[in-house]
This record gives C-alpha cells, structure tokens and sequence, in this order.
C-alpha cells in the first residue's frame, strides 16, 4: 500500500509539537513514547500497520479544538480515530501524524424521549447508545456487527450500516445534528433537535467524509421504541439464483422484513463445522426476520412462507421460542469467526442491484477458481449489500497480494454491474485505488473540492478515500 | 426560456451562458425573492431510465412529472416513501411538479417522520455544476459510502450547486391498509404530548398531525399507521387506547379514500390555498412548537396554524411582513410565501450562523465559481 512520503520537516519538529499539545492536554492524554504510539499504528485493516508521531486523547470538545488549533498551525496531519474498527483502514496514521482518539468522551449529554433524540459524545460505542435508552424501551437502529466496540465517532465517519437498516437506514438516516470542530479548530453545531436543514445540507455531507471534513465530537441522534417482538425464519434452496429470486418476490410484495441475510454454500459449511447451529447443506440460505406483535408478525411470516414455498425451498424452518430464534441466528452471527478458523480472511463490502445477484455469485466462483483461493458469501441480501470472505494464508508469501488482486476484481465486478465499491465499511486506504473505477476525474475533483473547503491545508485523514495521484495537486499546493 | 434536450446540451448551455441562469423543474417552487436570469428548464430531460420493483429503485430524468413517476410507481404498488408535497396550491403556482424539483428542494410530507426525507430516498444524481462539466455521485443501489456523499448535499440545495439532470431513489411498496385514529378538541401542548406518545410508542406511526381548526371547526389531531390489515386494526386500537388517557373524542378511520384526502390535505397545506397572509415553514424541536406558536399569535393575531411531523413542522399564516423568524430560536424558518418586497426584507432562507454560512459559500464557489445558478436564492 503506497502512503505518502511523511514530511521531514514535521518528523523534526516532533518535540515541540508534542510540548505545545502537553500545554493544552493533561499529561497521560498526550502519548509520544514510541513503545507506547504503536498501540495506535493500526485498526481492524491490520495487515498496514504505521505508528503515529503522537496520540491524544482528549476529554472534551474545547480540548479537541485546542489539539486541531496546535496541528494546524504547526501544519501536523490528524488522524482522527473512534474505537479503531474500521476494516478499512479508516484510521490508519502515517508517520508524520498525530492520531486524536475520542475514547475518552463517553458520556450521554442528553435524552429525551419526547422528541426522540438522544446527544452523545462520539466516544461512547454503539451498542452503549441502545443500552442508555433500553430499560426505557428505545434503542438505537444503526448496528454494525461490530456494534459492542466501534464508537460513534467512526459510525458517523463511515456511515456506518448494519443488519437491520433495511427498516431503519444507515447511519445518515439517524443522525439529526452534530458538535464539529475543523482543522482550524472552529468549533460549529450543525443541526440538532429539529429535523432537516435550514440551508444546505451539511450534516449529510459531513457524515461518511471519513473524518476529513472536521471532527465530529457530540451527535444528537434518532431513537426509536423497540417493536414488540422480532422472529427470524431460516431457508434453505438449491441454486443461489432461486434465492435471490424469492428475496425480489418478497420485496414486490410489499412486505418488509427488517433483515434479510443470505450465505452461500461454502459459507455454510463453514458455520457448521464452527457453531453447528444445525443449518441445511444447502446451496443458499436466506434468515429472514420481522417484527411486531406476535400476531403481526404471524401474519407478515405467513406471507413470506407462502411466497418461499413457491420456490420449492429444501429447507424452511421457523421458530416458536426464543431459543430457537437464537438457533436460527447462530450461524450467520458465526459466520465471520467460523471464517476465521479455517484461514486469515478479507472481508470486502461491494453493493450490488439485487437482481445481480445470481451472477455476481457465479462469477465470484469463476474468480475463486482462477485465483485458487476459497471465498464464502454472507451478506445483507435485501439491500444488495455484499461480505464476500475471501481466505488466505498471511504467513504464505504473495497469498495476501493475491488476496487483494481477487478483492479488487470482485469489487471491479460490483460497479461493473451497476453497483459500488463500498456499501458500509468505508474507503478508507483499503479501496482508495479502486475509486478511479466508480468515479471519472471530475467526480473525483468535486468530492475533493469539498475538502478544500473545509480542510484547505489538506491535514486531516490523510491518503485516504482519494487515490494519491488524484490528489497529489492539490497535497503539494497545500505543503 | 433555454430547455435543454440532453445532459450533453444542459452541460453546453451552462458552459457557454455569460448570464445568470433560473434553474426550474416545472416551476410550482419559485420561492426566491429576485428569481433574477434565463429561465433554464429540465422539463425536456424527461423519462424513466430504469424502474426495478423487486430492488426498490427507480432512475429517471430529473424533468420527469412527479405524475408519470408516481403512475408508474403505482402500477407495480409502490410509491415513493417521502410522500411529496404539492406546492401549487399554497404557492399559487401553476406548472408541472417534477421529481427533479422535489429533490432541490428535499420536499418531505407527513411520512418523514417514519420513512425519512425526500433526501433518505435519493440513492444518487447526475448533474451539471457551474462550470458545466457533467457529474455524478451515490448510484442506484441502497447501500452506498463509496466516496463523499454529495447526494445528500445536492438534495435540498435548491439548483444553487448544479443543475440536477437524473436521479436515482429507493421506493417502497404501498402497505395494504391504512388507519388513522383521530382525536378532538386537544390543544396544542395536549396534542404535541399524544403526538410524542404515538411516536415514541411501538406502533410504527407513519403519520401525526394537528390542525388547530380542522375542517369542521374544532381542533383535530391524526394519528396515521400503515401496513398489514390485521396490524392495522391491531396497532389503531392500542393507540386509542393509550391516548385514551388525553380525555379527547377518538375515532379510528380505516376508510382509505377518507383518509388519503385528509393527509393529502396535511400534505399540500390546503387550509393555506388562495389566502392573502404570508406563508412560513418552520422546522423545531416538536414540544418546542407550542411555545414558538403562542409567540407567533401574540405578535401576529389571526394566525393559522398547521403542525405536522409530531409538531416538528409548523406551516403558519399570517398578515403580510411579520417576522415570524426572529420568534423561532432553535430550528430554522423558511418565508415560502411573500411579496417580493418582504422576501427581501426578511430573506426567504434562514440565515446561517458564521461558521456555517462561510462553509455553505466555500462550496458555492466550487460547484458554481462563476455565481450563475439560481444565485442569491439560499442566501
């Protein structure tokens, strides 16, 4: 992965930048140790791995102002970092950056379940949002499956998705306003208790910029009461084209399961031999679940059974108790452990057309077999969002380069049908190269362009999301 | 009046133009107070490209009469979730809405509270910015954070960025029944308090309106939900039976005909059709609109009201040149309806704070650095 070349000048100037930053943060928020920085030299995209000149951890957003003012006098790069989850390589540093991590800042501001919102600091993780509003009977829609340890701060970075956004949306659909401060260390409220904009929309524009339009320190987001009751139904068909064709049938008819998940064969057999949760040896499985009241919802699945039965299912099993439902689950929610026992994995994030579907799969397995490397799909089928797993061998020489080569082509394969490189985890370093695929130059040039508005000196996140040649410029104009 | 045929020749007429240019879909939402250049209509970029139901996803021109797409939509039993508002009525505007009109001006009715804004369906656009170069962003898939979300930023910004030229959106599929349960005689601190409990309730409700004076005089409240036959009738009747406690006269509706008209008059601001006053659009915090109206009316005696969106959105009316701006703390107000002379004077945009404002004119310059697309019209 080709990072910029750090800046000399910056390296040189380590000291000072650190004494200055120890002059606005408590000592233990200001780490420059170097046995110490290396906790930060990577996220959950762990193959690169770079520790930063520095890390703060600052507790509120004045501190986080104070930080960004120092940096960009100083011209220091910020990486800002969340819980450090991203697959994506979202919050990489490079060797001439300070990394500002808001673990620090948990903290819930305000609930009010009138209104419906609640306003956290973006430390605080996901799932910790839900859990301040549960005994209340709200939650918190949004759930990555990384929802216990990824924060807030990242979610909105990345937009993050997650299985139920199919009822609920992404992350830009429940954020109602944020505390923002800019490179400058401008600190701004964009949004909040009301709902849309006045002028225009910047709140949707700052939510998936990972983090290098400003970082957002408080959210007010949407909460939601609970549905009365959710149940999954598993089945299972022979040919991954029959599935994709009942999951089309269902949307038609006008019913909306709030998850739809789908893993293919290789898949499954992967789960079973991990957590044996009993599935079908099947071509494809389709787990889909629903909510309301109990009579709702035996309504809604005896739709969904009717419409599944003609399509000669070799498998439909529902669930009459909770443990059941639990059954049913346990696979999918193995699916990417049970991965990982076999081999190293790359999990990618390519959206597709659902009616794509059978052959982005088929040619997923033509590649497999060029390429000589074994991949499994699971993924959120209802919205054409893609996890294929490819496995690898990290300690094999070329096996990762060869991992790559197949992702990419997999994700070529996305956008060539209509689809996008990314549907939730981000571009971060990871995808950056593949954009010139989706985007032609001058739909590269605008999105930077609102870079250059708001971070003009280029220092915040940087080499991610653009390919370094196309922002090259105007990274050179900057310095 | 310059009506481009192709993106291609909206690109070339952008370029080439050394005038401003009034960027119009079919014209019903001309709120600006100058709308000062050539007209330049999309109204011949005209079409549905692509209409998936089994993915929920239709792409059309941005020209394309929000009629044609609603009927198309309609034939397979879907509609567009945002349920998009009518401006003609209370704008006194004639013309041909388009999809591409809802979408600058991010147009949301009474399903906003539930399925989102006209922006939460817009999957993606193709448009031509100031200097005239052809651009696109998002797509037509439902999941999308491949690069910076300029779709969301494009939706609601009212042609000052780019002129829109296709537009991706997610649709959904029309629910099989629809109740609303209708109370009276609540005032609006007692009726923004049910609103809430229904919203923050488990019954999925897609619609809560109040009318201070409804249709027969007396003060009503609706409380909308959608879906299933049996979940209807199930979710109608614990809703009345939890605002039970309110003290208020309860009906349930299930009545579709009845009830399209009620919401449809919500939607369009009917009550606000040919009247003399000003017309404003405010958006707050909803238990925040109560105290916002009660300073409206001590300022402005005679002012209508209309509360929608849980009380989050309150459409006013009142005599001609009152600020009902300065009344609004948190939120924003938009003057929707003015003279000319009071649209300048109060400016029809809530006016943004520095920090804000200084961004939004940062990326006006990069989207439109010759200041020839609607300009003037958000500032």
């Amino acid at each position: 992965m080709d990072m910029p070349t750090p800046n000399p000048e910056v390296l040189a100037k380590k000291g000072r930048v650190v004494s200055r930053l120890r002059q606005v943060l408590p000592a233990d928020a200001v780490i420059s140790d170097e046995a110490e920085t290396r906790a930060y030299e990577c996220d959950a995209l762990t193959a690169y791995r770079c520790p930063p000149l520095a890390a703060v951890l600052p507790a509120s957003t004045e501190e986080v102002a104070a930080v960004l003012k120092i940096c960009h006098d100083e011209n220091v790069p910020v990486v800002p970092r969340g819980a450090g989850t991203s697959l994506a390589g979202g919050s990489m540093p490079t060797a001439d950056s300070i990394i500002l991590g808001v673990a620090r800042m948990t903290e819930v501001l305000e609930t009010d379940y009138e209104n419906r919102f609640i306003r956290v600091q973006t430390g605080r993780t996901n799932l910790s949002v839900s859990g301040a509003v549960e005994e209340d009977g709200f939650f918190y829609a949004p759930d990555p499956s990384s929802q216990l340890a990824c924060a807030i701060a990242g979610n909105i970075a990345m937009n993050s998705g997650g299985a139920h956004c199919l009822k609920y949306g992404v992350t830009t659909n429940n954020l109602m306003g944020v505390t923002m401060v800019t490179m400058d260390g401008e600190i701004m409220e964009i949004g909040g208790a009301h709902l849309d904009a006045g002028g225009l929309d910047l709140l949707g524009v700052i939510c998936g910029s990972e983090g290098q339009l400003g970082v957002v320190t408080e959210a007010t987001l949407r909460i939601l009461h609970k549905p009365e009751g959710a149940r999954p139904v598993l089945m299972g068909f022979d040919s991954n084209e029959v599935a994709g064709q009942c999951v089309s049938d269902i949307i038609k008819a006008g019913i909306l399961p709030v998850a739809i998940e789908f893993m293919d064969r290789p898949c499954i057999r992967a789960t079973e031999d991990f957590a044996k949760a009993g599935y079908p040896d099947c071509e494809a499985l389709l787990i889909i679940e629903v909510e309301g009241s109990d009579q709702e919802i035996d309504a809604q699945l005896e739709r969904i059974l009717a419409i599944a039965r003609t399509h000669n299912p070799v498998e439909l099993r529902e669930s009459s108790s909770t443990e059941e439902s639990a059954r049913i689950w346990l696979g999918r929610k193995s699916a990417f452990g049970a991965m990982g026992q076999i081999n190293d994995y790359m999990c990618l994030d390519g959206t597709i057309p659902v009616s794509q579907l059978p052959y982005v799969l088929r040619r997923i397995g033509e590649l497999s077999k060029d390429y000589g490397l074994d991949v499994g799909n699971v993924f959120h089928a209802g919205d054409g969002n893609m996890h294929p797993l490819i496995l690898f061998d990290a300690n094999k020489p070329g096996d990762l380069e060869k991992c790559e080569a197949f992702g990419a082509d997999i994700l070529r394969l996305c956008v060539e049908v209509g689809g996008c490189l990314t549907g939730e985890h981000g571009v971060g370093i990871e995808k950056r190269d593949l954009m010139v695929d989706q985007y032609a130059a001058a739909d590269l040039d605008i999105q930077m362009a609102v870079k250059d508005v708001f971070d003009p000196k280029w220092l915040l996140n940087p080499a991610k999301v653009f390919p370094l040649q196309s922002s090259e410029p105007r990274r050179m104009a900057a310095e | 009046m310059m009506t481009p045929a192709s993106e291609a020749e909206t690109a070339e007429m952008v370029a080439s133009t050394k005038s401003a240019l009034l960027i119009q879909g079919g014209g019903t939402r001309n709120i600006g107070a100058q709308n000062i250049g050539t007209p330049f209509s999309t109204a011949a970029l005209s079409g549905v490209r692509l209409y998936e139901p089994g993915a929920l996803t239709i792409v059309a021109g941005a020209g394309t009469p929000m009629a044609e797409i609603e009927a198309t939509l309609a034939s397979e039993s879907q509609r567009l979730a945002f349920e998009p508002v009518d401006h003609r009525g209370v704008l006194g505007t004639n013309g041909t809405p388009t999809i591409g009109g809802a979408v600058a001006a991010n147009v949301s009715g009474p399903r906003r509270i539930q399925a989102g804004a006209c922006r939460d369906s817009l999957l993606g656009v193709r448009f031509v910015d100031g200097a005239g170069r052809i651009l696109k962003n998002g797509g037509r898939v439902m999941k999308n954070v491949t690069g910076y979300d300029l779709v969301k930023l494009m939706a609601g910004s009212w042609g000052t960025l780019g002129v829109l030229t296709e537009v991706s959106l997610k649709v959904q599929a029309i629910p099989e029944a629809a109740g609303t349960v209708t109370l009276r005689g609540l005032d609006a601190t007692a009726a923004t308090k049910a609103m809430s409990a229904a919203l923050g309730s488990p019954y999925d409700v897609s619609g809560a309106a109040h009318l201070p004076v409804g249709k027969d005089g007396t003060a009503v409240t609706m409380i909308r939900v959608e879906g299933l036959e049996t979940s209807v009738a199930y979710r109608t009747e614990k809703l009345k039976a939890m605002l039970a406690s309110t003290g208020a006269d309860i009906e349930i509706t299930h009545d579709a005909a009845t009830a399209a008209q009620a919401w449809a008059w919500v939607r369009d601001v009917t009550p606000f059709h040919n009247g003399a006053g000003d017309v404003w659009r405010i958006s707050v915090k909803p238990t925040d609109g109560p105290q916002v109206v009660a300073a409206i009316e001590a300022r402005a005696p005679g002012a209508q009201v209309i509360y929608d969106w849980g009380g989050g959105l309150i459409w006013v009316e009142v005599t001609a040149d009152t600020d009902v701006r300065a009344l609004v703390s948190q939120g924003h107000a938009t003057l929707m309806r003015a003279s000319d002379a009071t649209k300048d004077r109060l400016g029809v945009f809530q006016p943004e704070p520095a920090p804000l404002a200084a961004l939004s004119a940062g990326l006006r310059t990069k989207f439109d650095p010759r200041s020839i697309l609607n300009p003037g019209l958000m500032e």
